[in-house]
């Protein structure tokens, strides 16, 4: 059989949480794949021609096929690759799926980001929509036992995951509270559990390096910052 | 009662481009529903419990289950009525680079509209300047994928649908800004798309008429160009503040 790893490429960037979630997803599928780090501050030719409208990652290559957007990838794997299903099959459930986690990026995700790169009156309009978007999701977050996605990881497991790891770093680096155990056990409990899951430990990026790099970047932000800032 | 447990019931407003992709929907696919007209001034108790986290419009509710955010609702159409028309490709490929340039129309080209309506000056002129850009992209990428055309006159899918309900009265963005929005040489691929689209007996049925949005869109940029005016003089109000102690 052809290596199948050959037929299946990711392009990525190692700190990005965006392009953690196409792997972990090809991970719990169990596909095989070729990483290519890209440098996104020096961007390659490859990168370029790949997704030439948005010049981002992760992009995705499968049998010459390119596919953008990490929610848009998410979807294709699913399709493509159906062991192991990341959506529910009924409709309603994939739809509350979808939902969750476009709520968590815009709401916890994009302000925790924004309360990192900027400070003061900025900073604390951030952290106030994070935490109050938190308490929503803690009420999600009490009606599971394991994960979103049931005994298995799911979708909205791979789109919340950043939680677990990627918030904690963003906490130290800019001196903030957001995800308090006491406050939130159940989302805490949750996201504790899914980085702990075998298949996920093993593909983050080394915390030390991240504290490095978010410290670096924040401040290179904040000091351009003009209101809210993209991701 | 089945009739009940089947039932479908759309809660939006009249001139939301939001809520008109979902009735444009619903009227492809031929799925008979209930529209609720919402007061967003004056939200009613219905709303708030079918929505409780954002307590806005769309709102779709079927077999008694809420479903909110206009592309989640799009997506829910399509899996939860298998028969009739498909708004989505059947190949997984073209699906992921339709739902790439919905997200590309949405998110990229409806905030550039948003910024060139709500703002004026330079700021605007940038704005404006970023739109094109995006609107070229655009064009290049719908000649790619659909090398044939993008639209046959009749297969309505969940692209046109999302072009349609953004860029769909492109003439009444034109009316209030006085700019060019859709310009039929350097876009005609869009143009041809965008009117071919305008010209169907569905989109008639469900777009209000041109003065009423006109009214609307009006109204929302001298909000927006007040709000700005009012964050500019707080700016100032605080500068001279902190410069007399």
């Amino acid at each position: 059989m052809a290596s199948s790893s050959e037929k299946v490429k990711v392009l990525g960037f190692w700190v990005s949480p965006f392009v953690r979630r196409v792997e972990w997803a090809l991970k719990l599928k169990g596909v095989d794949y070729e990483y290519i780090e890209e440098d996104i501050f020096n961007k390659s030719s490859l990168l370029l021609k790949l997704n030439p409208v948005r010049q981002k990652v992760p992009v995705l290559v499968h049998d010459l096929k390119v596919v953008a957007e990490s929610y848009v990838i998410l979807e294709y794997i699913d399709e493509i690759w159906k062991q192991n299903s990341l959506l529910p099959l009924d409709p309603y459930q994939r739809a509350m799926a979808r939902f969750w986690a476009k709520f968590a990026e815009e709401k916890v995700f994009e302000t925790a980001w924004n309360a990192l790169c900027s400070g003061g009156e900025e900073k604390e309009k951030a952290l106030k929509i994070a935490i109050e978007s938190l308490e929503i999701l803690e009420g999600e977050a009490k009606k599971i036992q394991n994960f979103f996605g049931g005994d298995r990881i799911g979708y909205l497991d791979i789109a919340m995951g950043w939680i677990g790891y990627w918030l904690p770093v963003w906490e130290q680096v800019g001196c903030m509270s957001i995800l308090d155990p006491l406050k939130f056990p159940a989302t805490s409990a949750w996201a504790k559990r899914f980085i702990s899951h075998p298949l996920i430990k093993h593909n983050l990026p080394p915390r030390e390096e991240m504290l490095v790099y978010f410290d670096k970047r924040s401040k290179e932000l904040s000091s351009i910052s003009q209101g809210w800032i993209k991701v | 009662m089945e009739e009940e447990h089947n039932k479908v019931t759309l809660h939006g407003v009249l001139n939301s481009t939001f809520t008109k992709r979902v009735e444009f929907a619903l009227k492809v696919k031929g799925i008979p529903y209930e529209f609720v007209v919402e007061n967003l001034t004056n939200k009613s108790p219905l709303l708030l419990k079918y929505n409780p986290v954002h307590k806005k419009v769309p709102v779709l509710v079927h077999n008694a289950k809420p479903i909110c955010e206009s592309l989640i609702i799009l997506e829910y159409i399509d899996e939860a009525w298998k028969n009739g028309a498909k708004l989505l490709p059947k190949d997984s490929y073209i699906r992921a680079q339709v739902r790439f340039w919905i997200s590309y129309i949405q998110q990229q080209m409806f905030e550039a509209m948003t910024l060139v309506v709500s703002t004026d000056g330079e700021t605007q002129e940038k704005a404006i300047k970023e739109l094109y850009e995006k609107f070229e992209v655009l064009e290049k990428g719908m000649k790619d994928l659909f090398p044939n055309g993008t639209f046959d006159g009749k297969n309505v899918g969940f692209l046109d649908i999302i072009m349609c309900s953004v860029f769909g009265p492109y003439k009444v963005q034109e009316q209030v800004l006085g700019i060019k929005v859709i310009d039929q040489e350097r876009n005609p691929i869009i143009f041809s798309w965008v009117t071919a689209l305008n010209e169907l007996p569905l989109v008639k049925e469900i777009t209000p008429p041109h003065e009423e949005l006109v009214a609307v869109l009006q109204t929302f940029r001298n909000f927006s160009l007040n709000l700005a005016m009012l964050d500019h003089l707080i700016a100032i109000k605080v500068c001279v503040l902190c410069s007399s102690c």
